[in-house]
């Protein structure tokens, strides 16, 4: 079902701004992996780097202000080296991308039918006949019922969870092999919400897509991914399976979060971090979590801690996971 | 039972916006005025000290609902009575006693506060307008309600865009409370927050809560926050109220379809062994239907895995099967 | 240079406080802003070669009874039609008096006139627009249709006319440049009053049982301000113009009272005998017109992404 070879390969992904105080890193070498028909959630709060992650790998950051290191490989290249002309054969081709807002990545004034069909005839082959036929069957695919005559429409005539849909379908009708998904569901209701993630999760079983799937919400990530990635003022503290974090969770922080959700079952206060994560301009010496960290020790005041394996397939950056 | 009325009482409230379509429509005959039926009929009371959850999708009418209880807007029909006194016909002049009891916390702190304000003078506008104190006891007031919201005084001339969301939502919080009101609509008070900000949050507002005696309205379409701070659930769907419900009843035993759809749709934290985006049964199917032109029958019909050949014709009404528990369903006559 | 993005894309502030009750650093933000904006702005040449020559202007009117080496109005200093010389720097005219100090002393006249239309012109215009905007409706109707017969005149033909019935008089120059500007100020007011209208905040003043003058006054207007500040701005260069235009026509400030517009008038007959009595002045002119575009310009650019919340 998964398979053993990475679809992408981030290695210590660096992204910097420069500001008026000197350049500022808003993600701090970031690696991971995604493997076929393997969801790997990216999952932090806002200003943790999460989006910017999933920006980077497309080369969607301006550069300059923005400065993008590292390495990102997608099949068999080093997509940061690559200019924007090839970068944009593998964007909507290779690597489909989803964002909040479905709206907005629509043009209003082009029928629905008509966005899918550009998009396809830039990247396949077949003549235009063919390809009608395709996004019909692509809309269909996707769950949108009459997609014959819905294909006719307008954008506006599209409620979110139908927009997201058609984003989704627009995605995969030149079958990637991996599709991003920033915060997919984060302005639509909880039952379309369930829909549309249902739909990315047979994507994944089905297709084989591997997913990379950005979100701020624990419980998308815990029923969706296979792997997590926790991110924390732009870098990574904890990697691990799903299963695994959530039973043991081994950063400070990510044991505070799932703290933080109001349960459904359960009393009492909510769990809660004290303060607020740093404006990247001003990251406190040491571990960047210790001002907050309700188990923080002098020298994590003083020495940051790095990503490390703590169990097999399992990584921490903390240093009182390393010797617990 | 109880001699005193319930501190706010709502009954039949309705509210329709009209849609300017076509202008020519008005001349067309036989074509009614349409109208979004965004609050269409909905009851209920709030007692001193409770807190009532208002929980619902996009489009179902709670955010409009909590306009029409602060009479922000003004309904269509239907009747508001606060702590007794019938508010809703009131014009604006006499409404200035009200306006000191019942107040409103916003869903985006980045717009509810006025970015040429300081915080100071943000907290103290309620003061001043409802006469409660003056010169040194008003800032003394001001002194003391940031404290309640666990700022310090240092921030009293601190303008908004220095703070965080957390901190602006505290802020406004402490804007609500200003001149003591006894109930508090809170309007998607967290969503717009972290979570971690969000907890953070919520334990202030229960703790104000009980050192206050604050009545809430809390609307939200987060369950998991309904549940953590709410005495009691009401459910709508498309303008109507389809289930209330005690807090742990609803959450145990829901009996409306939609609710329980509703529930089995949120991703809480599982074990990573399974997901409920694997489980087609759990999905809702379909979408809202219009809330223009509504269906005759029951309005979750569409969408109802339980739908029998009643549920198109007559709308149900809300019952109470169980005592205190009551659903508009034909599942339960 | 662009502000580093967070990944939501806000802003990053520099200093981001602290938890609530736990105490927090002085955010610099507040200070840092002012001083940014200076920064900014001192980057765009234009800007900056417009705010020093507006310096240098706002120099002349003030300290011209100290610069100007002869007495403007004095005919006879010179020999008339005097070219350009160490004696007189801008030559003479038909009368022989010294155009450098006409030239200083008529600064005067195009500040004053030209600032004072176009604060008049803003605080009337303003109102208008707060009124409208806010309250909508009938009010709105009426006072929009009056601006919108306001702007069909050209500010020149508005101002002849005003002038005609008014008669001559700086007093009278400065009402009539005003109107012409009331309708730019009363319409840019208005759109910016019906946005921040819709804001949150604006509601919780309503709720809290704020009255309708107070909400205009302490909630709509201090927030609609910066872009009438920059259109304040803006609009000044062409409250000049109008004023020259006025006093080429011999409608301005009545003589002997140097007024740009008039110098250039004056010299018409003359233009190819001593250019130099109306080339002279009408490149003070431009460059007062010009320097104070950029310089609008620049306020506007320095204060734009702030605007943009």
């Amino acid at each position: 079902m998964i398979g053993s070879d990475p679809v992408l390969d981030v290695r210590k992904l660096i992204v910097e701004f420069s500001s008026e105080d000197g350049p500022v890193r808003a993600v701090d070498e970031v690696s991971f992996q995604v493997r076929r028909g393997e969801i790997v959630g990216l999952v932090g709060e806002s200003g943790a780097g999460k989006s910017l992650t999933s920006e980077a790998l497309l080369g969607l950051i301006r550069r300059p202000p923005g400065r993008v290191a590292g390495e990102v490989w997608f099949g068999g290249r080093d997509l940061l080296t690559l200019d924007e002309a090839a970068l944009s054969r593998i964007r909507g081709k290779d690597i489909a991308m989803i964002f909040q807002n479905p709206t907005a990545s629509l043009n209003p004034v082009f029928r629905v039918g008509d966005q899918m069909l550009e998009a396809m005839s830039l990247h396949l082959p077949e003549p235009r006949r063919v390809l009608r036929e395709r996004v019909i069957e692509t809309l269909g695919r996707v769950g949108i019922s009459s997609p014959r005559a819905r294909a006719r429409d307008y954008p506006h005539q599209f409620s979110g969870g139908m927009a997201q849909r058609v984003m989704i379908g627009m995605g995969i009708s030149c079958v990637p092999s991996l599709l991003i998904a920033d915060e997919p569901t984060t302005a639509l209701d909880v039952t379309i919400q369930a829909q549309v993630l249902a739909l990315i999760r047979r994507l994944a079983r089905e297709l084989g897509v591997a997913v990379l799937l950005v979100s701020h919400d624990l419980g998308i990530i815990s029923q969706m991914c296979h792997r997590v990635l926790v991110m924390y003022a732009g870098r990574v503290v904890e990697d691990a399976t799903v299963g695994a974090l959530f039973r043991a969770p081994a950063h400070p922080y990510t044991r505070g979060l799932i703290e933080c959700l109001p349960r459904l079952e359960g009393d009492g206060r909510l769990g809660a971090i004290g303060g607020m994560m740093p404006g990247l301009r001003s990251l406190p010496p040491g571990c960047r979590f210790h001002p907050r960290c309700p188990v923080a020790e002098p020298r994590c005041r003083v020495d940051a801690p790095l990503l490390r394996s703590i169990a097999a397939d399992r990584e921490v950056a903390c240093h009182l996971a390393e010797t617990s | 039972m109880t001699s005193s009325p319930p501190l706010l009482e709502v009954s039949d409230l309705v509210k329709h916006f009209p849609v300017r379509s076509n202008p020519l429509a008005a001349f067309w005959p036989g074509a009614s005025p349409r109208v979004v039926h965004a609050v269409d009929g909905v009851s209920f009371t709030i007692e001193s000290g409770e807190t009532l959850g208002l929980v619902g999708e996009s489009g179902c009418g709670k955010t409009t609902t909590g306009r029409l209880v602060l009479r922000a807007i003004d309904p269509t029909s239907g009747r508001i009575a606060f702590e007794g006194q019938d508010i809703t016909a009131l014009p604006a002049r006499r409404l200035l006693p009200f306006r000191r009891k019942v107040q409103i916390v916003f869903q985006d702190p980045y717009s509810s506060l006025n970015p040429r304000l300081t915080v100071g003078r943000a907290v103290a506008e309620p003061i001043r307008v409802h006469r409660i104190a003056e010169g040194a006891r008003a800032a003394a007031r001001v002194r003391e309600l940031l404290d309640m919201v666990g700022l310090s005084t240092e921030y009293l001339h601190r303008y908004p865009h220095e703070l965080s969301g957390g901190q602006r939502q505290r802020v406004g919080i402490a804007r609500a409370l200003a001149a003591g009101p006894r109930l508090v609509v809170a309007d998607e008070a967290v969503s717009a927050l972290d979570v971690s900000v969000r907890a953070q949050i919520l334990n202030l507002l229960v703790d104000l809560r009980e050192r206050l005696g604050l009545a809430y309205l809390f609307v939200s379409h987060d369950l998991g926050v309904i549940r953590f701070v709410s005495h009691r659930v009401a459910v709508m769907y498309l303008g109507k109220l389809v289930e209330v419900a005690p807090t742990a009843e609803l959450f145990k035993q829901p009996r409306h379809p939609y609710t329980q759809a509703l529930l089995a749709a949120i991703p809480t934290v599982g074990d990573g062994a399974t997901s409920i985006f694997d489980d087609p049964t759990r999905l809702l199917e379909g979408e809202l239907p219009n809330p223009i032109d509504l269906p005759r029958g029951c309005r979750f019909a569409s969408r109802c895995p339980h739908r029998m050949s009643r549920c198109d014709e007559v709308e149900p009404a809300l019952r109470e099967p169980a005592p205190a528990h009551a659903v508009a369903c034909h599942l339960y006559p | 240079m662009a502000e580093p993005l967070s990944a939501d894309d806000r802003p990053l502030t520099a200093g981001d406080p602290g938890a609530g009750a736990a105490g927090a650093e002085v955010p610099a933000a507040a200070r840092g802003g002012l001083r940014r904006g200076w920064r900014r702005f001192r980057r765009n040449p234009g800007a900056v070669f417009g705010l020093a020559v507006f310096l240098v202007i706002v120099a002349m009117a003030v300290l011209a009874p100290v610069l100007a080496p002869y007495d403007p109005i004095a005919q006879g200093v010179g020999k008339p039609f005097e070219r350009p010389s160490t004696a007189h720097w801008a030559g003479t005219d038909s009368f022989g008096r010294d155009i450098m100090s006409r030239i200083i002393y008529g600064a005067r006249v195009a500040l004053v006139v030209g600032i004072v239309a176009v604060l008049l012109a803003m605080i009337i215009g303003v109102t208008l627009g707060l009124i409208s905007g806010y309250y909508g409706g009938i009010v709105d109707t009426v006072i929009m249709r009056i601006m919108d017969g306001l702007f069909a005149f050209p500010i020149i033909i508005l101002a002849i006319a005003m002038m005609a019935v008014m008669g001559f008089g700086v007093r009278n120059v400065i009402v009539a440049v005003a109107v012409g500007f009331i309708a730019p100020f009363a319409r840019v007011t208005r759109g910016d009053v019906l946005a921040v209208k819709e804001e949150p905040y604006i509601e919780a003043a309503r709720l809290a049982g704020v009255g309708s003058l107070a909400i205009i006054f302490r909630h709509v207007l201090p927030n609609v301000l910066a872009p009438i500040i920059v259109q304040g701005a803006l609009r000044v260069s062409g409250a000049i113009i109008t004023e020259s235009g006025l006093s080429f026509l011999g409608l301005g400030p009545p003589p002997p009272t140097p007024a740009w517009g008039r110098m250039i008038a004056e010299g018409q007959s003359f233009i190819v005998m001593a250019p130099h009595v109306s080339t002279i002045p009408g490149i003070a002119l431009m460059l007062a017109i010009v320097a104070l575009n950029l310089l609008g310009d620049g306020v506007r650019d320095t204060l734009d992404p702030r605007m943009r919340r």
